[in-house]
């Protein structure tokens, strides 16, 4: 096979971390080759030696059969390496063309001809199918959008090898459709690809080969039409892993959230919750599903206190909590766990042992009489590293330097041993690798057969269709339908989250 | 351990850095070095006198240092301390003046108590305007500073004198002028008030590390949002914060009144222990320790180099420049640490 | 690499304190050489003054006193230095004591504070240094024997350029504009608006304070209001903040030439800062000034501690019979009519016939 990149046997260390270990990876012309690791296996790492950002302590590196040292991008980018990063590096009050040409511009009597550089990102956009328009501001343009922009910056300088990192991590559905469809066009004009990504079901629709790495060791290069989804899982993980969550029936119990009549407003004043009748009993998972911004969000802010209720109550074990403060709800014997760990999960500047009592460090024993008793803290967060298998050097560890997975198995750890009454985890997944979803899903699931209520939410089918015993539609603001798992299927819940069979739902 | 170093050569290093920039520029403007330095140790710790006298100096630095080190802390950037500084230097005045025959133990501590108070309101109104309409601290307190200036000044003119421009001094029982820290530095003007300091620094330590409220404080400091979720009063801690921060700039006022001058007079303009307590704190790394050091550096400069131009020939204006030079590169070096911090943090990612 | 760092570290922090070591050495030599120096100029006679936070080229009486200091020291062959005269310049509030005690750990015989700002201090200091002697400028300390108190009869001065200004106007409108309102600020004020008064009753002089002393632009923006007033004259007694008058004056004149526009410089002669090139032609918008001499005053009581005749306890005043305050040298500006009303005053004043209020407000 004619390889255009060759990365043999690199290693890299960081202060004597191995980050890669003797990996291998070979891409050939044409291709798409998909490369596969659980978030923190090295992935990045990789590229980032590929790219000139990083030297690797052994190992080799030829681009079109010659080996090359590759010290800063510059040299990556001559050699005709292209990054499509991750996170973008757009100027939001640039136009697409100035964004692309910045660094790199046409001159014209020493200043910059835009006009050619126009006529180029448009020429360039027509012939890889990348519909943008070169005057408009990355402000405001898409998501979508501002992505094909990072993708024709790497063509306009020339590249012939693209590193997509991620890509599909931020796209809706139909983005990602488009960009799988864009880098076929690539793929036919010539260029080679590697694909970062955890997402096997992207890798099974794209790729030709993936190659897998695990705790920043090489495992090996598949071809994927000899593997299947289960076997690559298998291979990132190192174990069996299974899609489809084992669990028991649901055995509920007595009522444990119950909502009736709220409404809540969003950020802007507009009502964002209309009325909305909810119940979650002891012994079970409802699931809510729905299109983002249809409620969800301010529905469990508001039944956590962190938004306030407009009308109608909320009753935890018969108690009315209607607007009570967050400390008061949490105290009452709810625990949650947040869509957005980063913002309000984790204090990230704070040890990772230290988060672990967000809520309770005012309490016997972690504080007595307003002195902290961080001897008692860390403690308390040693078990529970241990217990929710919580990868970090150490407890003082910045909850920041921790992987996603890792920060988020912290925060389950510390809400579910609360021992709450009823549980909320917002999205508890998301960004995670499949690894990790397992864990989550099973702690989710042990939770329920304690005789604990959990409310998820989540914007991933299969996540409702596998963790939930009751899946409660939502649509602007209402619940809209409440069904089983096991008596409807993906096509039906889309039907009802897009509103359509809403008045159906109300007959029956 | 290596960390540690990094965190200890940083200053240092910069120190040195900015004392041989000043080195450079006495050369070539055709001075010597090492007489000009020399009088700078020696105007800052030359004899008892003169170390007296840095200590003296060093002791708003301290308070200075503190409050603003604190407020940053909790992610707020109070550039209000000369404010509040000037109205606790008013407060601890007036309280010093306004009662004759109370025991010291009384009076003095309710002086000093009452410059804490008078910061603590200066800091309130822009934390509680933080807190409830989110105008930005550091407008409010820049525009207090002014208020604060020309509030004192009115109050010293027509409320506590009779048309002066200097209040008279404070009565015996509120003065923490020490005749035993005199005698021992040859009547410099080093007061009790370094005594304080030196508690303070370590309350504040104690406060932010060990107690429930600086979990809190910090917390809200580094992430409202998750504070928020967490149950903390988010506000509650905002001003709480400010008022705290506030009370140190005041008892720095305090230091001013009833220590190193006994009095209060008119300010034409800002005395700049304020805005030198912003360096103070960038250069301690807003830690207590730091603080205390960084005080004791800026403080040893400002005495120091008033010696300078009798003892070495050196001008003061070129005095001037070395000094700002020696604390341009030790701010500068907080940033090279900060940008250092910055890029480690991404690349982590 | 960690190692490396540090070494570099550990090195610096030696040679610093191998340097700060030296500077110790260094130091006692200082002092050795200090002793040495008074020692051999143990006849000679050492003063020193120490400057308010306006600093020695303050253009006013910091910069007054320095330039007496200096003339007393020609006069009696020192250098400029600790073995002979010197100064040490302020910076905030909190260093006059400092500096004071530098003074007479340098062993200075006499030790000037100049203004009032340092009288606290002066008071405190002379009395833990009770073998030195001091003098204040500008204010009175009492009760302390080797404390001698200069001050001036600023009226009288001030009832000269009044008398000026008041056959000078045009527009019967003159200005006054102070620094900070104090006694001694008012003295000035009082004496202009008793000459102004004296020669032309039907004038008017409004009478505004800066309330500060080194605020130029404060007092260029109270200059420019005045003048578009009406006012022809302003005479000022607000040390930097006066040279905000200047330049309003002199851009007025800038703009146009024949408006008549005038200030009246105080404490040292300021026609220098009145000077102004119209159209390649020089100009100058000072009329005159009421010359405060600071540096007779100090040359004087210095001479005078140096005969062993220090006026130690006592408050000197100098006024107009002992030239401590007069009317500038440069009079260029000034009508013959006005010349000759001065001297006739000056006259009055000096014998008695008239007897000039040190506050405004006399009618």
């Amino acid at each position: 096979m004619d390889y255009v990149i060759e990365m043999l046997g690199i290693r890299k260390e960081f202060n004597g971390f191995v980050a890669n270990d003797n990996i291998t990876l070979q891409l050939a012309k044409g291709e798409i080759h998909a490369l596969l690791g659980e978030n923190g296996a090295g992935k990045s790492t990789l590229m980032n030696v590929l790219f000139g950002l990083y030297q690797p302590e052994a190992g080799e590196i030829k681009v079109n059969g010659k080996t090359v040292h590759i010290t800063n991008p510059n040299i990556a980018n001559e050699l005709g390496i292209g990054m499509v990063h991750q996170h973008f590096m757009l100027v939001d009050t640039f136009t697409v063309t100035e964004n692309i040409v910045l660094g790199n511009e046409p001159k014209k009597f020493g200043t910059v001809n835009m006009k050619q550089a126009e006529q180029k990102v448009r020429e360039l956009s027509e012939q890889y199918g990348l519909a943008v328009d070169p005057t408009a501001k990355i402000a405001d343009i898409s998501v979508g959008m501002q992505q094909r922009v990072e993708i024709l910056k790497t063509l306009y300088r020339g590249a012939e090898m693209l590193i997509f990192d991620e890509p599909t991590a931020v796209l809706t559905p139909q983005e990602i459709k488009e960009l799988i469809q864009i880098m076929r066009a690539l793929i036919k004009e010539g260029k080679s690809i590697i694909l970062i990504t955890h997402k096997l079901k992207e890798i099974m629709e794209v790729c030709e080969r993936v190659t897998v790495i695990r705790k920043g060791k090489g495992i090996g290069t598949v071809n994927v039409s000899e593997t299947n989804p289960n076997h690559l899982a298998s291979l990132m993980v190192g174990r069996d892993v299974t899609f489809t969550t084992e669990k028991a029936d649901a055995v509920p119990a007595q009522s444990v959230l119950e909502v009736r009549g709220l409404s809540v407003n969003d950020s802007r004043g507009v009502q964002a919750v209309r009325n909305l009748d909810l119940d979650v009993r002891a012994g079970e998972i409802v699931g809510i599903c729905g299109v983002d911004g249809n409620g969800q969000t301010e529905l469990i802010e508001a039944i956590t206190g962190l938004r306030k209720v407009k009308g109608g109550t909320v009753m935890l074990n018969g108690k009315n909590i209607t607007s009570f403060k967050p400390r008061k709800v949490t105290e009452s014997g709810v625990a949650h766990i947040p869509q957005d760990r980063h913002k309000h999960g984790l204090v990230l500047d704070y040890p990772i042992g230290v988060n672990m009592v967000l809520q309770t460090y005012y309490q016997n024993p972690f504080s007595k009489a307003g002195i902290m008793n961080y001897k008692e803290v860390y403690k308390k967060a040693n078990t529970l590293i241990e217990e929710f298998d919580v990868r970090t050097p150490s407890e003082t560890t910045l909850a920041r330097a921790l992987s996603g997975g890792n920060q988020q198995k912290a925060i389950i750890g510390r809400e579910v041993d609360r021992d709450p009454d009823l549980l909320i985890a917002a999205q508890p997944t998301r960004g995670l690798d499949v690894g990790a979803i397992e864990f989550i899903h099973r702690r989710l699931i042990e939770q329920r057969d304690n005789g604990k209520a959990v409310l998820l939410l989540s914007f991933e089918l299969d996540e409702i269709m596998n963790v939930s015993d009751r899946i409660a539609v939502i649509y602007e603001g209402q619940i809209v339908a409440v069904v089983e798992p096991k008596e409807t299927t993906e096509q039906e819940l889309g039907l009802l989250m897009a509103g359509s069979k809403k008045g159906a739902g109300e007959r029956v | 351990m290596s960390k540690k170093w990094t965190v200890l050569a940083v200053p240092v290093i910069s120190v040195l850095l900015g004392l041989l920039a000043g080195a450079i520029i006495m050369i070539v403007s055709g001075n010597n070095p090492a007489a000009g330095y020399m009088a700078l140790w020696n105007g800052a710790f030359g004899d008892s006198f003169y170390t007296g006298e840095t200590l003296r100096q060093m002791t708003p630095y301290i308070f200075a240092g503190l409050a603003v080190a604190f407020a940053f802390r909790t992610g707020l950037f109070n550039i209000g301390v000369e404010g509040q500084l000037l109205v606790g230097w008013l407060a601890s005045v007036w309280v010093g003046l306004a009662f004759t025959d109370l025991p010291k133990v009384v009076h003095l501590p309710m002086a000093i108590a009452a410059g804490a108070l008078a910061g603590a309101l200066w800091g309130f109104i822009p934390g509680f305007l933080k807190a409830r309409l989110r105008v930005h601290e550091v407008i409010v307190t820049i525009m207090m500073n002014y208020t604060a200036l020309h509030v004192t000044n009115h109050f010293i003119r027509n409320v506590i004198s009779d048309g002066s421009d200097a209040t008279d001094a404070v009565n015996e029982t509120a003065s923490l002028r020490s005749p035993f820290l005199e005698n021992l530095t040859d009547f410099s003007s080093l007061h009790n008030g370094i005594y304080l300091a030196v508690i303070a620094a370590i309350l504040m330590w104690f406060m932010l590390e060990k107690t429930t409220l600086g979990y809190e404080l910090r917390a809200v400091g580094y992430n409202q949002h998750a504070s928020e979720y967490a149950g903390m009063n988010v506000n509650r801690n905002i001003i709480l914060s400010m008022v705290i921060s506030g009370a140190f700039a005041g008892i720095g006022g305090a230091m001013q009144g009833l220590g190193t001058f006994g009095n209060m007079f008119i300010n034409s303009g800002f005395s700049g222990i304020g805005f030198d307590g912003i360096a103070v704190a960038l250069l301690g790394g807003n830690t207590a320790i730091g603080v205390v050091l960084a005080a004791l550096l800026f403080g040893a400069l400002k005495v120091g180099s008033l010696n300078m131009p009798i003892e070495s020939g050196v001008p003061n204006e070129l005095v001037e420049i070395v000094i700002a030079l020696i604390i341009f590169f030790v701010a500068s070096s907080y940033m090279i640490t900060w940008l250092l911090g910055r890029f480690k943090k991404k690349e982590a990612k | 690499m960690e190692k490396r760092k540090f070494g570099f570290a550990m090195s610096m922090v030696l040679a610093a304190g191998t340097i700060l070591g030296a500077c110790g050495g260094g130091g006692d030599e200082a002092t050795d050489n200090g002793s040495g120096s008074s020692d051999e100029g143990a006849d000679k006679f050492t003063v020193a003054m120490v400057t308010d936070v306006g600093g020695v080229d303050d253009k006013s009486f910091n910069q007054s006193a320095w330039e007496g200091l200096q003339a007393f020291g020609d006069e009696n062959g020192l250098q400029k230095g600790t073995g002979g005269y010197d100064y040490i310049q302020s910076k905030s509030d909190a260093d006059y004591k400092t500096n004071l005690n530098t003074a007479v750990r340098n062993e200075f015989d006499l030790t000037y504070g100049i203004g009032y700002k340092l009288k606290p201090a002066i008071e405190e200091v002379a009395k833990q240094r009770t073998e030195s002697q001091f003098a204040i400028v500008d204010d009175v300390v009492e009760g302390l024997d080797n404390v001698t108190s200069i001050t001036f009869k600023e009226h009288e001065g001030s009832f000269l350029v009044g008398v000026v200004a008041g056959l000078q106007t045009k527009s019967n409108k003159i200005g006054f504009i102070g620094g900070i309102e104090s006694d001694l600020i008012n003295k000035f004020a009082g004496g202009f608006e008793a000459g102004v008064k004296a020669v032309n009753p039907d004038a008017d002089v409004a009478i505004e304070f800066a309330g500060a002393f080194d605020k130029a632009d404060k007092g260029q923006q109270m200059a420019s209001a005045m003048y578009s007033s009406g006012v022809d004259i302003i005479y000022h007694a607000a040390g930097g903040t006066g040279n905000g008058v200047f330049a309003e004056a002199k851009s007025l004149k800038e703009t146009d030439p024949e408006k008549e526009v005038w200030v009246i410089g105080v404490d040292r002669d300021q026609a220098e800062e009145g000077k102004v090139t119209v159209n390649g032609e020089e100009k100058n918008v000072t009329l005159t000034s009421m010359v405060k001499r600071v540096d007779l005053a100090v040359q004087d009581v210095a001479t005078k501690a140096m005969n062993g005749e220090f006026p130690g306890g006592e408050v000197i005043e100098y006024g107009l019979d002992a030239s401590g305050v007069s009317i500038a040298p440069t009079q260029d500006n000034l009508t013959d009519e006005s010349k000759a009303a001065v001297k006739e005053w000056t006259e009055k004043i000096k014998n008695g016939e008239v007897e000039v209020p040190t506050a405004p407000g006399g009618n």
